[in-house]
């Protein structure tokens, strides 16, 4: 793909990321957020935090299946737009449910564990968004910074048990769906991991491979 | 034989108010014009009981009827109403029955004949929202009283019609179908108790227990089953559908209370169905003069 290409699909996908907050605000705009409007607010930012947390974990899957290495390129901005929407999600618990007192808000994340979790993986967010950029990659170091960022998948399961922790009985199937899919996704890493271990095993002796067939890592 | 407590005199309406209820529904028909819908423009005779007439504002009736959990017709608060209208209302019969000296079974007309009246309560659900709504229905102590419970009756046990034909979930088994719950005798005979068969005027909507549920405003609302077909006096306690799904989260008394968290959540604040800010959850949903004693010298930190 060439250059102005990238930054064409680039912008398409900003302003696609937008849409579900756009559709939010018309929602509000139009008094049409339901007879709970606190509760569907806070679901739905919950959810396309998922959703972005998912397609910022598929551009390297992605990315591999295809070759389409441009791919890679779209990822910070899908990994920001997780943090916009956790941020709104977090907003919404802060502002709607406490009225922003502090008091109470550290009481809650204290004593409800789903609410410690679903705080732990945002607080994780943080220092991922701020090192979201070429400067930040320069001073840490390349390796440094992969291994901070390696946190998303950390932050990936704290999500998912957070989602399936307020859930009840009668609502598990969407929860355990982005759970599947999550672990999906971790588990190519790990398959992948263990592949680019084979071929450089395959290039010397017969006994090595076996013995890199039988402990990858 | 179990003994029905008389109605205190301030829940006896007055001839001039009960003469007036004409005008009454013509008023909260020009109020709530959204009610003229096709299927539910039945209104009900009945007369309003001044006694039940909190300060609240009532909840509009588009948010009482567009958010609601009825599981049998879907997990999302919204899918009841889209699921539920294929409902077959009428003819339905209610089977009355167990410690009784009198068991009956009565076509849901021949109930509303008993006398309807208008009660505005507060509802609270567990999961943290509340509603006010005025509910039409046959006070529960009215229906002991027609059957003669036997000094053997200690539970009432409410069943929800389970048919996989027209409640498309049933066949999925996220709980133990039929829903099933229960209340001991003397909360059922509390004259708060009322089995609803209307509300805002009109009969029930399917999606909120058509044509006849349970309603106990000092307990959360997943006490108050939906579409009845069984009501049963038993002499032991049975086990309900939420307690048997997660014993730890749904306790059989259930009464809202805001010094006991839900596991998950805490239950000292409620938000009102279109209100903003949560409000200061109140213990018994507000109703502790009515219904305290029932639990003296209970401890409803493990009874809850």
């Amino acid at each position: 793909m060439n250059q102005h290409l990238i930054s064409t699909t680039r912008g398409l996908v900003f302003l696609a990321s937008t849409l579900p907050m756009a559709w939010l605000a018309w929602l509000a705009g139009n008094d049409a957020l339901g007879a709970n409007p606190v509760e569907t607010v806070q679901r739905y930012t919950g959810l396309w935090t998922l959703n972005f947390l998912l397609l910022t974990l598929s551009v390297s899957p992605l990315r591999a299946l295809t070759s389409q290495h441009w791919l890679l390129r779209l990822r910070r901005m899908l990994g920001l737009f997780t943090f916009t929407y956790a941020c709104l999600h977090l907003l919404s618990f802060v502002g709607f449910d406490h009225d922003f007192s502090a008091q109470a808000i550290a009481r809650d994340i204290l004593k409800r564990p789903f609410i410690s979790i679903g705080f732990a993986a945002f607080v994780l967010l943080v220092p991922l968004a701020l090192t979201s950029n070429a400067w930040a990659i320069r001073r840490l170091g390349g390796k440094r910074w992969q291994e901070l960022h390696r946190s998303i998948y950390l932050i990936a399961i704290l999500a998912c048990l957070h989602f399936l922790w307020l859930s009840k009985i009668t609502e598990i199937v969407p929860p355990l769906a982005y759970a599947v899919l999550t672990g999906l996704l971790l588990w190519w890493r790990v398959q992948n991991r263990k592949q680019r271990a084979m071929p450089a095993a395959r290039t010397t002796q017969v006994q090595a491979v076996k013995f890199f067939r039988k402990r990858p890592d | 034989m179990f003994h029905f407590t008389k109605p205190p005199a301030s829940e006896i309406t007055p001839e001039a108010q009960f003469s007036r209820r004409r005008l009454l529904i013509a008023a909260g028909m020009l109020a709530l014009p959204s009610l003229s819908t096709a299927q539910n423009d039945q209104t009900l005779p009945y007369r309003r009981n001044p006694a039940w007439n909190p300060e609240d504002q009532p909840t509009p009736f588009d948010a009482v009827s567009s958010y609601n959990n009825f599981y049998e017709f879907g997990p999302d608060k919204d899918s009841p109403k889209a699921n539920a209208q294929g409902l077959r209302i009428s003819p339905w019969t209610v089977t009355v029955g167990g410690e009784v000296a009198r068991p009956l079974v009565a076509d849901i007309d021949e109930i509303i004949r008993w006398g309807i009246e208008e009660r505005i309560y507060r509802l609270r659900c567990v999961e943290g929202w509340s509603a006010v709504i005025p509910w039409l229905g046959l006070p529960m102590s009215e229906l002991i009283r027609r059957v003669q419970p036997t000094g053997k009756a200690k539970y009432v046990v409410f069943t929800s019609l389970a048919d996989p034909a027209q409640m498309p979930r049933v066949r999925v088994p996220v709980l133990d179908w039929p829903y099933t719950e229960a209340l001991r005798i003397d909360e059922a005979a509390n004259p708060l108790t009322l089995l609803a068969v209307g509300m805002y005027g009109n009969r029930l909507p399917r999606q909120n227990g058509a044509p006849i549920r349970l309603v106990v405003p000092w307990k959360y609302g997943f006490k108050s089953a939906k579409s009845i077909v069984r009501i049963h006096f038993a002499e032991q306690a049975p086990r309900t559908t939420w307690n048997k799904a997660a014993p730890h989260e749904y306790g059989f008394y259930a009464n809202v209370n805001p010094d006991v968290a839900h596991r998950r959540w805490s239950q000292e604040s409620e938000r009102r169905l279109g209100e903003f800010r949560k409000r200061p959850t109140l213990p018994f949903n507000g109703y502790a003069e009515q219904v305290a004693h029932l639990y003296a010298g209970m401890d409803l930190r493990r009874n809850y």
